[in-house]
């Protein structure tokens, strides 16, 4: 990437190939053409880099939390505090972030910090794709990190470096009165918006199609009950714009903007597309206590960031046997406070721990079950435990098992069942083959255990014997 | 005739009791058995909707909770209506509960990191209703906690089922520490049916009835669910002593 300025061309952006050849940012475009031949230069495009990089935010804004802004030039900000649970917690969400844009051929960094600063800093500074700083850690992540992660002027850089400054805890220790009589305020208060001390609102991107209703108060409120009140209010109006467009919503914000200027955003999600007002009331009341209304709220604001076509369908009225109960709300509920909630669907697969997959728990009832002819055990180890067996090979259960230092005497036994390794997911499964076994002790417990590989031939597998489920 | 009065100042004392007493007893449904012996034990003559019942396991049972977890599936699978199932450790092999009737379509698993979420979510489930039953996989389960699941379960009528796990064998003895369930069992395995030929029969368990309200405790030897979740008294030849011989495995 080559950027120009009048008739100065210099590099701009460099990828990791041409980094290894020595082409540096910043470096003049005739430099980097000399350093290696046939070096492909593209012209930088800012303006389309700015769009494209809205649109991310946009589509981010959908995706992970209600507040979102561009942190220009090349980043995405975001405050997920609230919102994380949505996505399993913070180190899934980042995960899966880094993974998305992996997808798209893009590589991104990605770091959560307490502060926007420290995560600025933490995610340009950063080799690795995530980077989580844990709450209070701030200081001993950022203190070795380059001047130039403060957001200052590239001028104020420079002439800190000339002074012999080289690191953000060096600064930091550093008496401010000197710096500020030579600097400006700038260099205090970039430190104090990374440390925490003074607080850095983000202002959320907004798009004019987002359905979004607002109330602003002339006296601050605080009360429980008031927001209450206020955020119902809010619903209803919401609700109203939703059915005039036919649309549902399916995350759903509350922006809090508080006296001090400090914003406070709380998700609520469905999974399904819902115009409901009691639901979405229970939801954000559910939410209430997260909500610190500090001096008092002035503004409260209703967005609907995710909606989806919602439109009333005719049902059949029940002269049989009345339908049942929709549990979607039930299921959001326990969705937002960050419980996992899933169904489970069978696989065909006869690898026992391949036969179940989980998932949403919302998603179109399947009604295929599992068809075994054997006896399937209630509990299954996540990982086969380990036993010693006595047995007559090769297709005699065992006479005795030591399970977790027990020895168990086998009064009855059935099988074995063969289950055969599947070659067409790994290559190593081609040969490989379980025999499983139903065990009976003396008092009536019942195990599920099998031996590796068919007990003729060691290639199908090494013949010892685990338990891996237990049976009721 | 003088038998007769009796009976009718009985019943009207009775009515006003129960109309003292709430909403609650009043719209007392019951989920039988189907087996004569059992249901003939608990009052209503079966397991109450709208209450709270406790499932433990004996022996190694009280760690792996696998009886107690299909007898509960069991019964959740007798029940109309989606089944929430709140657990915090995710051990449990579905297939295994599709045995027992139950299909994955009613079932919805809600995994919670610890275990007094467990318990939230199993009150949000039993007071939000409409669901068959609820059942949570509980370690602890204090007597307040119970009186509040007792009760989110009253007032909608859902039936609340919990399945006790310890994590040791030795921590089983806090089953002794009463709770507010309005019945209590506790089910550990049996030997299987014979078979005349070499193999594992229908699985049997001992159930024992704990604790009844407004009833008296019992012991039943039972034949493990069926593909409908339905139990039947097993024929007692399980009491016999093992004769040694039978199966030619264990020569």
């Amino acid at each position: 990437m080559i950027a120009r300025s009048g008739s100065k061309r210099w590099v701009a952006a460099a990828d990791a190939a041409a980094r290894k050849a020595g082409v540096r940012i910043g470096m003049p475009a005739a430099k980097a053409q000399a350093i290696f031949h046939g070096l492909m230069l593209v012209d930088a495009d800012p303006t389309a880099d700015a769009a494209a990089l809205e649109r991310i935010t946009l589509w981010a804004l959908g995706q992970y939390s209600p507040v979102v802004a561009v942190d220009a030039p090349d980043g995405i900000v975001m405050d997920t505090e609230g919102a994380d649970h949505l996505q399993g917690g913070e180190p899934l969400m980042v995960t899966g972030i880094a993974n998305r844009f992996r997808a798209k051929k893009l590589s991104a960094r990605v770091a959560i910090a307490d502060t926007w600063g420290a995560a600025h800093a933490c995610a340009r500074a950063t080799r690795d794709e995530t980077v989580i700083v844990p709450i209070g850690e701030t200081v001993r992540a950022v203190e070795r990190l380059p001047l130039a992660m403060l957001r200052l002027s590239p001028k104020i850089v420079g002439d800190l470096h000339t002074l012999g400054f080289k690191t953000i805890g060096e600064l930091s220790a550093t008496p401010r009165a000197p710096l500020a009589l030579r600097f400006g305020p700038e260099i205090g208060r970039r430190l104090d918006q990374m440390f925490g001390r003074i607080r850095e609102p983000i202002d959320p991107i907004r798009t004019p199609d987002l359905i979004e209703v607002s109330r602003v108060f002339g006296e601050p409120i605080g009360a429980a009950e008031t927001i209450d009140k206020y955020v119902g209010y809010l619903i209803i109006r919401l609700v109203a714009e939703l059915q005039r467009q036919g649309l549902g919503v399916r995350r759903t914000d509350l922006i809090v903007g508080k006296v001090d200027g400090t914003r406070q955003a709380v998700r609520a999600g469905t999974a399904k597309p819902s115009r409901d007002i009691a639901w979405l009331k229970k939801l954000f009341r559910d939410k209430r206590e997260t909500i610190e209304p500090g001096f008092g709220i002035e503004k409260l604001t209703l967005v609907a960031v995710r909606t989806e076509p919602l439109e009333e369908v005719q049902k059949a009225s029940a002269l049989v046997d009345e339908d049942l109960p929709d549990i979607t709300p039930l299921i959001d509920i326990l969705g937002n406070r960050g419980q996992r909630v899933y169904r489970v669907a069978p696989v065909a697969s006869d690898v026992p721990e391949r036969s179940v997959a989980r998932i949403a728990a919302t998603s179109e009832i399947a009604t295929e079950t599992w068809v075994h002819h054997w006896p399937r055990p209630v509990r299954l180890l996540a990982k086969p435990d380990r036993i010693d067996a006595i047995a007559l090979m090769p297709d005699y259960p065992p006479a005795s098992i030591t399970w977790r230092g027990r020895k168990m005497k086998v009064m009855r036994a059935d099988g074995p069942e063969r289950v055969f390794g599947e070659w067409w997911r790994r290559d190593g499964e081609l040969d490989a083959v379980r025999d499983y076994f139903i065990v009976e002790g003396e008092g009536g417990e019942r195990l599920w255990i099998f031996r590796r590989g068919d007990g003729v031939d060691p290639a199908t597998g090494s013949r010892e014997w685990f338990v891996h489920g237990i049976f009721a | 005739m003088v038998y007769g009065d009796a009976n009718l100042v009985i019943s009207e004392l009775r009515e006003r009791i129960q109309h003292l007493e709430g909403p609650s007893s009043r719209r007392k449904k019951v989920l039988p058995f189907g087996v004569p012996d059992i249901d003939d034990r608990l009052p209503g003559g079966g397991l109450a909707y709208g209450a709270l019942h406790e499932f433990a396991g004996g022996g190694a049972g009280t760690v792996d909770g696998a009886v107690a977890a299909l007898f509960a599936a069991g019964v959740a699978a007798r029940t109309r209506g989606q089944i929430v199932w709140c657990l915090a450790r995710p051990d449990l092999f579905f297939p295994a509960l599709a045995q027992a009737g139950l299909h994955p379509s009613r079932v919805i698993f809600v995994e919670s990191a610890n275990e007094d979420d467990v318990i939230a979510n199993m009150e949000e489930c039993l007071g939000y209703g409409g669901v068959g039953a609820v059942v949570g996989e509980l370690v602890r389960l204090p007597m307040t906690k119970s009186r509040r699941l007792q009760l989110a379960a009253e007032k909608t009528g859902t039936m609340g089922l919990v399945v006790r796990r310890w994590r040791r064998q030795t921590e089983a003895n806090d089953f002794g520490q009463p709770t507010a369930a309005t019945t209590r069992w506790r089910v550990s395995v049996a030997p299987s049916v014979e078979l005349p030929v070499p193999g594992v029969g229908r699985a049997q368990w001992f159930l024992e009835l704990m604790r009844v309200k407004a009833g008296e405790c019992a012991e039943y030897f039972v034949g493990a669910c069926d593909a409908k979740g339905r139990i039947n008294l097993s024929t007692r030849s399980a009491d016999r002593p093992y004769q040694a011989g039978r199966s030619i495995y264990s020569r």
